[in-house]
C-alpha cells in the first residue's frame, strides 16, 4: 500500500462544514441588502451575519494552526489561487456596487463581507485539498 | 483486476485549470466590465441571457443526464470521464456564474425591476434567494469537491474509494443544482411574461 491510499482518513476538525456555515451566512446578508437596493436597507440583520461569517473564519484559522500534521504546503498553493481567482469575482461585484452608486456604511458591509468571502473560500478550498494529501 | 490496478497510472500532467482557457476568460470578464460601464442594455442582456442560459442548461445536463449516466459507469472510466470534464468545469461555470449575476443585476436595474414598488420585484427577490441557494450548494460543496478529486487524480496512486465517495457528493450536489434552476427557469420565464 502506498502513502496515497491510506485505509483510514485522517482526522480533521469541522473546517470545511464552519466555512459552509460562514458562507450560508454571508449569502443571506448579500441577498437582504440586494433586495433592499437601492432604497433604504436596515443594517442590522446583515451586520450581524457578516460578524458572524467573521467570527467563524477567525475560528476556522485557529482551528486550522493547531492541526500538528497538515499539507501546509498543497493547502497554501490551493488557497492563493482560489484567492486570485475568487478575488476577481469579488472584485467585479465591488465593482458592480461602486458602478451602482452603492455608498457609506452599505458600501463597507458590502465590501467586508466580500474579504470574508474571499478568505472563507481560501481556507474551504484549500482544506478541502489538503486533507487528502500527505505532509 | 482491481480498480485501484486500472486506476495505478493517472497522467500526472493533469492540469487543474486549463491555461489555454484563461485568455478567453479574460476577455469574456473584460467585456462583461465594459457592457456594464457603457450601460448598453443589449451588451447586459446578452451577458445575462447567454451565462444564465449555459449556467442552467450545464447544471441540468450535469444533474440528470450525464449525473445518472456516470453514477452506473465503473470507478476507472468515471475517472477518465472526471479527467476530462472537471478542469473545463472549473474555469467555465465561475466565469458563468458571474456573467449572470453582474449582468442580471445590472439588469434589473436598468429596466427597474430591482425598486420594490415594481411588480416584479417580488419574483427578482425570489431570484436573489435561488441563486443564493445555488451559489452556496455549488461553491461550498460541489467545487471544492470537484478540485479534491482533481488533485486525488495527480497522485501517483489515487485513492478509487475517496474519489468514488467525492464523485457521489459531486452528483447528489449537481442534481440539487439542477432542481433550483428548474425554479429559476420558472421566476425568469414568470418576469418576461409578466
Amino acid at each position: 500500500m502506498t502513502h496515497d491510499t491510506p485505509s483510514v482518513e485522517r482526522k480533521y476538525p469541522p473546517i470545511a462544514q464552519i466555512s459552509f456555515v460562514a458562507l450560508v451566512s454571508m449569502v443571506i446578508g448579500g441577498v437582504y441588502v440586494a433586495a433592499h437596493l437601492p432604497g433604504h436597507v436596515s443594517m442590522t440583520l446583515p451586520t450581524i451575519l457578516i460578524i458572524f461569517s467573521g467570527v467563524l473564519l477567525l475560528a476556522n484559522m485557529v482551528l486550522l494552526s493547531r492541526i500538528p500534521i497538515f499539507a501546509w504546503q498543497s493547502f497554501f498553493k490551493v488557497a492563493k489561487w482560489t484567492f486570485l481567482a475568487e478575488g476577481i469575482i469579488a472584485g467585479m461585484l465591488e465593482y458592480i456596487f461602486v458602478f451602482d452608486g452603492t455608498r457609506g456604511a452599505v458600501l463597507v458591509l458590502m465590501t467586508s463581507a466580500l474579504i470574508i468571502f474571499v478568505l472563507d473560500l481560501s481556507v474551504l478550498f484549500g482544506f478541502s485539498v489538503a486533507q487528502f494529501q500527505d505532509e | 483486476m482491481t480498480h485501484t490496478a486500472v486506476i495505478d497510472a493517472p497522467q500526472k500532467t493533469l492540469e487543474i485549470v486549463p491555461r489555454k482557457s484563461l485568455p478567453i476568460v479574460a476577455v469574456v470578464l473584460i467585456g462583461l466590465v465594459v457592457a456594464i460601464a457603457t450601460n448598453r442594455l443589449w451588451a447586459i442582456d446578452f451577458y445575462h441571457v447567454v451565462g444564465g442560459g449555459m449556467w442552467t442548461a450545464i447544471d441540468l445536463f450535469l444533474g440528470f443526464v450525464l449525473g445518472p449516466i456516470l453514477g452506473t459507469m465503473s470507478i476507472p472510466s468515471r475517472i477518465e470521464l472526471t479527467k476530462r470534464l472537471m478542469p473545463k468545469m472549473v474555469v467555465l461555470m465561475p466565469t458563468l456564474v458571474i456573467m449572470t449575476l453582474a449582468g442580471g443585476f445590472q439588469l434589473a436595474r436598468h429596466q427597474g425591476f430591482i425598486l420594490s414598488s415594481d411588480k416584479h420585484h417580488s419574483w427578482i427577490v425570489a431570484s436573489m434567494i435561488i441563486v443564493g441557494a445555488l451559489a452556496v450548494v455549488a461553491i461550498g460543496i460541489l467545487e471544492p469537491a470537484n478540485i479534491a478529486v482533481l488533485f486525488e487524480l495527480r497522485k501517483p496512486s489515487p485513492n478509487g474509494e475517496r474519489i468514488g465517495k467525492l464523485m457521489k457528493r459531486f452528483l447528489y450536489t449537481a442534481g440539487i443544482t439542477g432542481v433550483l434552476q428548474a425554479g429559476i427557469l420558472i421566476i425568469m420565464t414568470r418576469i418576461a411574461t409578466l
